[in-house]
């Protein structure tokens, strides 16, 4: 097939490729060329608006930089880096789970319905670690069903997780509009945690202790995913499923685990932001992360530690973004314009990459194929 | 008792149904055409979008649902004509430029209806409906059945005629072809990539009408996010009908009704939270993925760029 053929033109250009030398300076071409192309082009869209771009991109270094706007940007990476790993991992199992939004959000509305009530009543290590627990296993369940479809009945799991993903909004609204309303303020939304008992902050920042928890995940993950047989086992069913079932692996168990750890992880993502920033959630609320950590992602070619600096210029864009558009009377929505550019001149330069051979693809060929698997079961092979 | 079976319930539902169903109709059409031709459409949804915001623009700068309806088909087009040039042309990962551009309809339609109105909302007419001889008479349902804008009749001869150039033209059998075996195309000396492009065009100008109907008849107005999730409803009402244009329109008519249960049931005394009614879509979607899995059907080239040669 076309893809085995795409295989072996990369495998014949890295026999003939050059020194490590050449090999680094290509990776950061690929990985920082669709940025600035989409900075620029972005720039071009606001001189279209009428808008100054200069200052717009000083303002949005002024606001997710300077004078403690890198606090704002840190605090934010922590939910950004922990849905990053959990699409990490099942991005390296060629499985799609595009149902982090519903996964986040229940576990953000369990999280602020029962915090306050446990944080008042528990010790505050032991009511951290029990809603940790609590939003994690809800990102965790909601995955579950695609999970099993797919496993079990090859359904495709890009429509299976953005359909739960849309009943887990609802679901979430649900909880927030019902049992969970604070009915001491007019808007529909949950009981406020007490200043006092959200996640410490680290000594005279407003950073707290969940940025740290996030970075950790980080080694961790990226052990898992590197180091152990688990990540191999991943890598194996991203890479070629018939040959994981092949070499013996557990087809159905990997995708179950891969999918059940990346709804953890976004669930653990909702329980941190929730915890160390926002205390309480509105009716109708969806930070919507997921979407714009997704190029990261790729752009990372799905590696933890390589994730992080992208997450943080992301978050520095969007810490400073939010106030830059504010200034320049433009709604927020302009970030995703720049995601969008983002991911279009990832697929840009990914064609000229195998043109002109700048390394490795920015997915795993299962991912790239998740769709030739079919969406329903495949009619007896003739 | 205000029960269910009240006319004034009946009539609202069926009438909401339809007003829901027609945008999920023209939408899962141009993805069946582009699905047939070996294209998944992930960006229906951006598509939608962009031809709902140029769609209100149009009818509502030059005072004409038609002129609308012209622009939000130009919307839909302007979506294709990235994902043909990227998708198609260069052979790029239908998936990502499909999250591209939903991700960049949603954010430019948001900005310029910003950037246009201030925070504003402006309002069209109500749209022009033609009521058909006799038809319309019928007692109970026939007046919020055949009493339609024109598009809406257009819409349904128009899945008459992708019925019929599916099954009994030369395009069809391209189509199919360049969705099927597109090495066998190619062979025949027709190219794979024009007949894609060409499904893709289609596709998108259709999303595009889709969106401008849901802007211009079925809100009356542009929200940034209005189409919240149909462009993938669309995508599956294409799965499921397995690429027939008849089923098509019996799919969106089903989940036309799952969208507008809800207001309908504010006619009567069941009181249902709006959050539960929005899920239904979505949930008889995950049932019928659960039930019907093992009828459908997809093209075997789908989502696989074409190389020429490649094997």
């Amino acid at each position: 097939m076309s893809a085995t053929a795409a295989a072996s033109r990369e495998a014949a250009g890295r026999s003939a490729e050059p020194g490590p030398a050449s090999r680094w300076w290509r990776t950061v071409v690929r990985s920082l060329a669709p940025v600035i192309l989409a900075l620029v082009a972005g720039g071009l869209l606001l001189l279209a608006l009428g808008q100054n771009p200069a200052r717009f991109y000083v303002a949005v270094w002024q606001g997710g930089v300077e004078s403690g706007g890198w606090q704002d940007s840190a605090v934010l990476m922590a939910p950004l880096l922990l849905i990053a790993l959990g699409l990490i991992i099942v991005f390296r199992a060629g499985i799609w789970n595009l149902g982090y939004d519903g996964q986040y959000l229940l576990g953000a509305a369990l999280v602020a319905g029962f915090g306050p009530g446990l944080l008042e009543r528990w010790p505050a290590p032991l009511a951290y670690a029990v809603l940790f627990g609590v939003a994690g296993c809800a990102g965790a369940l909601w995955t579950l069903i695609p999970a099993v479809l797919k496993a079990w009945y090859e359904t495709n799991e890009i429509i299976t997780t953005l359909m739960m993903s849309f009943i887990g909004i609802g679901i979430a609204n649900i909880l927030v509009k019902g049992p969970f309303q604070d009915h001491a303020v007019n808007i529909p939304q949950t009981r406020t945690i007490p200043f006092g008992k959200l996640l410490p902050n680290l000594s005279g920042t407003r950073v707290h202790v969940g940025v740290l928890l996030a970075l950790a995940a980080v080694v961790v993950v990226h052990y898992l995913l590197t180091r152990t047989s688990f990540g191999l086992r991943l890598s194996v069913l991203g890479a070629n499923p018939r040959t994981a079932g092949h070499v013996g692996i557990n087809v159905r168990r990997v995708i179950v685990t891969s999918f059940v750890w990346s709804g953890f992880l976004i669930g653990v993502a909702a329980a941190v932001d929730i915890l160390g920033l926002w205390a309480y959630v509105r009716a109708n609320w969806n930070p919507g992360y997921g979407n714009t950590v997704i190029p990261f992602v790729f752009l990372a070619r799905l590696n933890p530690l390589a994730v992080v600096p992208f997450v943080a210029f992301y978050a520095v864009l969007s810490t400073g973004g939010d106030l830059a558009a504010q200034q320049a009377n433009l709604p927020t929505d302009f970030l995703l314009v720049l995601v969008a550019l983002i991911l279009l001149f990832m697929t840009v330069i990914e064609f000229l990459g195998r043109r002109r051979d700048l390394g490795r693809s920015y997915l795993t060929p299962g991912l790239k194929e998740a769709l030739r698997r079919p969406l329903f079961r495949r009619r007896p092979a003739r | 008792m205000n029960g269910l079976l009240t006319q004034s319930f009946l009539t609202a539902l069926v009438a909401g149904g339809i007003v829901a169903a027609v945008p999920l109709m023209f939408t899962a059409l141009g993805e069946s055409v582009s699905e047939r031709a070996g294209v998944l459409n992930i960006g229906l949804e951006g598509m939608m979008l962009l031809g709902a915001y140029l769609g209100f623009l149009g009818a509502y700068e030059l005072h004409s649902e038609w002129l609308g309806f012209v622009a939000g088909v130009a919307g839909g087009l302007a979506g294709a004509i990235v994902m043909a040039l990227l998708s198609v042309g260069m052979g790029l990962d239908q998936i990502v430029v499909g999250i591209a551009i939903t991700l960049a309809g949603e954010g430019i339609t948001s900005v310029l209806q910003q950037a246009q109105f201030k925070g504003k909302f402006p309002g069209l007419g109500n749209p022009v409906t033609v009521a058909l001889p006799g038809l319309s008479r019928i007692p109970v349902l026939g007046h919020s059945v055949f009493d339609q804008p024109l598009l809406v009749y257009l819409g349904v001869g128009l899945l008459a005629l992708v019925a019929w150039v599916f099954r009994a033209t030369s395009w069809g059998l391209n189509l199919q072809a360049a969705g099927e075996k597109p090495e066998a195309l190619d062979a025949a000396g027709i190219s794979v990539p024009a007949v894609r492009t060409y499904a893709v065009l289609t596709a998108g100008a259709l999303a595009g009408l889709g969106g401008a109907y849901l802007a211009i008849v079925g809100a009356s107005t542009f929200t940034p996010f209005m189409t919240q999730g149909q462009g993938y409803i669309a995508i599956v009402i294409a799965m499921l009908a397995r690429g027939k244009p008849l089923w098509v329109g019996v799919s969106s008519f089903v989940f036309g009704i799952c969208l507008s249960i809800g207001t309908a049931l504010q006619l009567t005394s069941i009181n249902i939270s709006g959050d539960v009614i929005n899920m239904l879509p979505y949930i008889a979607i995950m049932a019928a993925l659960v039930l019907f899995a093992r009828g459908s059907y997809l093209p075997p080239a789908l989502c696989l760029p074409y190389v020429r040669g490649g094997k």
